[in-house]
């Protein structure tokens, strides 16, 4: 095969012609062709201007704000915009946003996948299906009702397990309460659990459902168990599925505001116990702080969320990468 | 000699002793009676650990009872199916209790008045009152940034699935994507930024603006999936009797499309009526009725919820407005994800075959 | 090692479908025996029910009785999980794992069964390849995904996976169809030496195949569409291919419906 090819090859003369047809027809001479694709094509272009103008302003309010600040804007441990000379520091805020992410990211990703797995490969089919419905619809919830669920019926349910914590972890440090009212970093994480429960879930179970028939049965005639073949074939292929789903639930729970601002009985300071009231988060902050600030404390808000807004992008950066590697590698086994 | 090693491990039979098929429900109901039994003993008062040591219980009782009647790899077995039971349900249980409040304290004071009336001469600690207002101002920012927002994003759709190649499609593919991920707070930030440059009060439409920030890359995804579900064959077929792309992709590929993109747009109109955070900042409240969303701080439901939670210091008729205006708001995003769902169902391009 | 299967009654459907009615057969220790017949007559069905494969397809169920010796594996009690370590399957579409080694998915079923010692696993892993006749071709890169391997190698990947757990019987369904013809010699000739060790029943689909590799063939047929397919006759392949006793084996052997 490969030697006729070579010898009798015709010259490739056909190519060029081709092309140019090819040229002249994407540079279309009618008039509607050309506005169609200059309409579509600056939609395109105004998302990109968007996103550059987001990063521009804030970068540009920011620089005003932290050109002011006497303290240090990564490192200080108190928001004083109002004092002269005006001394405020994302520290805090920092360590709250991630505390709080990680508690709701160690509580819902187990179960989330869990659930996943309850709906691909577990529950009766009669089930799966509306199951899988309602959870959809769990994720169009609006974050205030969260909130209002969360601070006025969570929270009083609290006490209880924090009590508990304490009386059998306390000694830990991370576990002691002091009794206040349990609107803390914890009931922050579980809330925000709770929240980004049914987009990991759902992401999950994409990839779950994806899982070759083959590779399980694979395994069945192994003579393995159901929670072998879980194990042996569905888990692995569906890992970086299941990671990107995370970080996508982890840009959630970073940037929640308003879940945040109703449960957390904030202080500007570090809580070394999850259990006792205070610290704060990012969004929390800004939308707690916002209606009193003056035009300098607006902008060290603004300086805040561009923090916020660069730890996103390279949280949900990261997911789609992951996602789109996934996708050429089960592309290349298809 | 090693395959003598091999046969020895397995059990020379296939029957293997099982656990009859009530057994699961029985460590079930014995595990919540167990648990609620030490919970009652221990003097605990919190629903939360009931349930924690129930399920606790329910998967130890399992392992336990399973790993000495059948071994254990049927253990193992069972205890991951437990163990899958056990997070479904606790995941329910808030889910559920949230779907529950809303609904029965939210019908306290729901009525028509409620929803006709603003809170304009209320205080926020008594009873009376309405959401009229803030329907109006969702209404209004919501409406104004679908104007926005979906011919924005369906049209950069269009130009990634039927013209875009090269450097500018995958730059905005990859942004649409990042875009996606952007915190409701920080759009809000960015119009803020704006505003605070041009000195401009809290008004209607800049939260509109912020919401159709969040509201394109959504309209963008999902209007891509549908335009990509249409068969090439329809678009050769039309090209090749003539038709221009563009009147192709107007008369063919859209109309094909249609119940997608409309479901898709539903979809997002339903995200972004929940969000708070961009309108608190920019949009700011106000108890009075405000039809002019360019002038002038206005309500929104969402808002309107924050504040009577936030502002009204524990009083329980605040409360109830708070809870019946989520039921109002829910009822409003579960109404549009149905519908949409619904048109989905119906206008689904029939595959193949 | 190799065990006697004696398959009476058997009736499986899907959901309401009935797929396959009343077969009976008998299948000889250390043979091979070939299930031929047109598309959609259940051989692959029948197949998949001698080892409890078939009720993992939603909506499968089976009635009747399959006797391993003496044994029925559908009896009450009997554990699908260990049927199915007793009766090793290789599939249409090679299927090793693609997330494991090739040593990994070799001794993937070994693991499930609790621990051997590393030299152990590793005497195992190396018979077994040896026994698939692939060895030769993978010992230098055991730790390479299984993936990376070729399509025929693949499919004995397959098999040394599937014989790693010493199984009694080897079900194969249609192993080759996937495979160029030199892979697909080479997996003949496996089957010529692995059936020494093994009860072996193939599905294949090419006549020539069944003639060259089995000591029995069975024909299946339906007779129409959306009929159940059943068993029209068993015999010897020489018998089968030569002078079948029912007209219908006759036609479809030489080509004249299928």
């Amino acid at each position: 095969m490969d030697i006729s090819t070579t010898t009798d090859a015709p010259p490739p003369t056909p190519q060029p012609p081709v092309a140019e047809q090819k040229r002249a027809a994407r540079g279309a001479t009618r008039p509607g062709d050309r506005i169609f694709l200059g309409l579509s094509r600056g939609s395109g272009i105004l998302l990109l201007v968007v996103m550059a103008a987001i990063a521009v302003f804030l970068t540009y309010r920011a620089a005003l704000a932290i050109s002011d600040d006497h303290g240090n804007f990564l490192t200080t441990f108190e928001w004083n915009t109002n004092l002269t000379p005006p001394s405020f520091g994302i520290a805090v805020l920092a360590f709250g946003t991630i505390v709080s992410s990680v508690i709701a990211m160690a509580i819902a990703v187990p179960i989330a996948v869990a659930i996943a797995l309850f709906l691909t490969h577990y529950s009766p089919r009669r089930l799966s299906g509306p199951i899988a419905y309602v959870i959809d619809l769990l994720a169009a919830v609006p974050s205030i009702v969260y909130g209002l669920w969360g601070a006025l019926i969570l929270v009083p349910h609290m006490d209880g397990l924090f009590g508990w914590l304490n009386d059998y972890l306390g000694w830990t440090g991370i576990f002691s309460w002091e009794g206040g009212a349990p609107r803390s970093m914890l009931t922050v994480g579980i809330l925000l659990a709770i929240m980004i429960l049914p987009i990991i879930t759902n992401v999950s179970r994409e990839v779950f459902r994806q899982v070759p028939r083959m590779h399980e049965e694979a395994a069945l005639a192994l003579g393995a168990t159901r929670w072998e073949v879980v194990r042996m074939a569905v888990l692995p292929f569906g890992r970086s599925g299941v990671i990107s789903a995370s970080m996508l639930g982890l840009g959630r729970a970073l940037g929640e505001t308003m879940a945040v601002a109703t449960v957390l009985s904030p202080s500007y300071d570090i809580q070394a116990s999850l259990l006792n009231p205070g610290g704060g988060t990012f969004a929390q902050n800004i939308a707690s702080k916002f209606g009193e600030a003056t035009p300098l404390g607006r902008d060290a808000l603004i300086a805040s969320g561009l923090v916020l807004f660069v730890i996103t992008l390279l949280v949900n950066g990261a997911a789609r990468a992951i996602i789109a590697r996934r996708k050429e590698y089960s592309g290349a086994n298809a | 000699m090693s395959t003598a090693a091999v046969t020895d491990k397995r059990p020379s039979t296939l029957r293997a002793a099982s656990l009859p098929k009530w057994t699961s429900p029985a460590i079930a109901v014995g595990a919540i009676a167990l648990g609620i039994g030490i919970s009652f003993a221990a003097d605990l008062h919190s629903e939360i650990q009931w349930a924690l040591i129930a399920a606790v219980l329910f998967v130890l009782g399992t392992y336990g009872i399973s790993a000495r009647v059948e071994g254990r790899r049927q253990a193992k077995d069972r205890v991951a199916t437990s163990f899958v039971w056990v997070a479904f349900l606790l995941a329910v249980i808030p889910l559920v209790s949230l779907v529950w409040t809303t609904v029965s304290r939210g019908v306290k004071v729901l009525d028509v008045y409620f929803l006709t009336h603003s809170m304009g001469v209320v205080a926020d600690s008594e009873p009376g009152g309405g959401i009229y207002h803030a329907i109006i101002g969702s209404l209004e920012q919501v409406g104004l940034a679908t104007l926005i927002g979906a011919p924005i994003g369906v049209m950069t759709a269009i130009y990634l699935v039927e013209y875009g190649r090269g450097r500018l499609a995958q730059a905005v593919t990859f942004f649409v994507d990042v875009m996606t991920g952007i915190p409701s707070i920080v759009a809000g930030l960015f119009i803020l930024s704006l505003m605070l440059i041009f000195e401009m009060q809290p008004f209607g439409f800049a939260g509109s603006l912020a919401l159709a920030i969040l509201m394109m890359p959504v309209v963008v995804r999902s209007t891509e999936e549908m335009l990509k579900l249409v068969p090439n064959e329809l678009r050769e077929a039309s090209l090749a009797l003539g038709v221009p792309k563009w009147r192709t992709i107007l008369k063919v590929v859209l109309p094909t499309s249609i119940g997608g993109i409309t479901t898709g747009i539903m979809l997002a109109i339903a995200r972004i009526a929940g969000e708070t955070a961009p309108v608190l900042l920019l949009v700011f409240g106000n108890p009075f009725i405000n039809n002019n969303p360019f002038e002038g701080a206005q309500a929104s439901l969402p808002l309107y919820i924050y504040q009577q939670y936030a502002q009204s210091a524990g009083a329980n008729a605040a409360y109830d407005r708070a809870w019946a205006a989520s039921l109002t708001l829910i009822a409003f995003v579960m109404i549009l994800n149905l519908v949409a769902r619904g048109i989905a169902r119906w206008k689904a391009p029939k595959a193949g075959r | 090692m190799a065990k006697r299967i004696d398959v009476s009654g058997l009736t499986a459907y899907y959901g309401s479908h009935k797929a396959i009615e009343d077969i009976s057969m008998t299948v000889e220790p250390r043979s091979v025996t070939a299930f031929i017949g047109p598309s959609g007559c259940g051989k692959s069905t029948f197949l998949r029910t001698l080892n409890r494969m078939h009720e993992v397809t939603p909506g499968g169920r089976v009635e009747g009785k399959v006797l391993l010796d003496d044994e029925d594996l559908y009896g009450t009690g009997v554990d699908p999980v260990s049927v199915r370590r007793e009766v090793g399957m290789v599939f249409q579409r090679p299927n090793p794992f693609p997330t494991m080694s090739i040593y990994e998915n070799v001794a993937a079923g070994l693991r499930l069964n609790g621990s051997y010692k590393k030299s152990e696993l590793n005497d195992i892993v190396e018979r077994s390849l040896k026994g698939a006749n692939l060895w030769n071709e993978v010992k230098d890169r055991l730790n390479k995904p299984g993936s990376g391997l070729s399509g025929g190698q693949q499919q004995r990947l397959c098999i040394a996976r599937a014989i790693a757990v010493e199984p009694k019987v080897l079900l194969m369904d249609e192993p080759c169809s996937a495979l160029d013809p030199i892979s697909t010699l080479a997996i003949e000739d496996l089957i010529g030496e692995l059936k020494e060790r093994f009860t072996i029943v193939i599905v294949t689909h090419n006549m020539q195949q069944a003639a060259r590799v089995s000591d029995r063939t069975a024909f299946f047929n339906l007779s129409a569409v959306g009929q159940p397919g059943r068993l029209i006759e068993i015999d010897d392949t020489e018998r089968i291919f030569s002078n079948p006793s029912v007209q219908a084996t006759e036609d479809y052997i030489s080509g004249r419906f299928g």
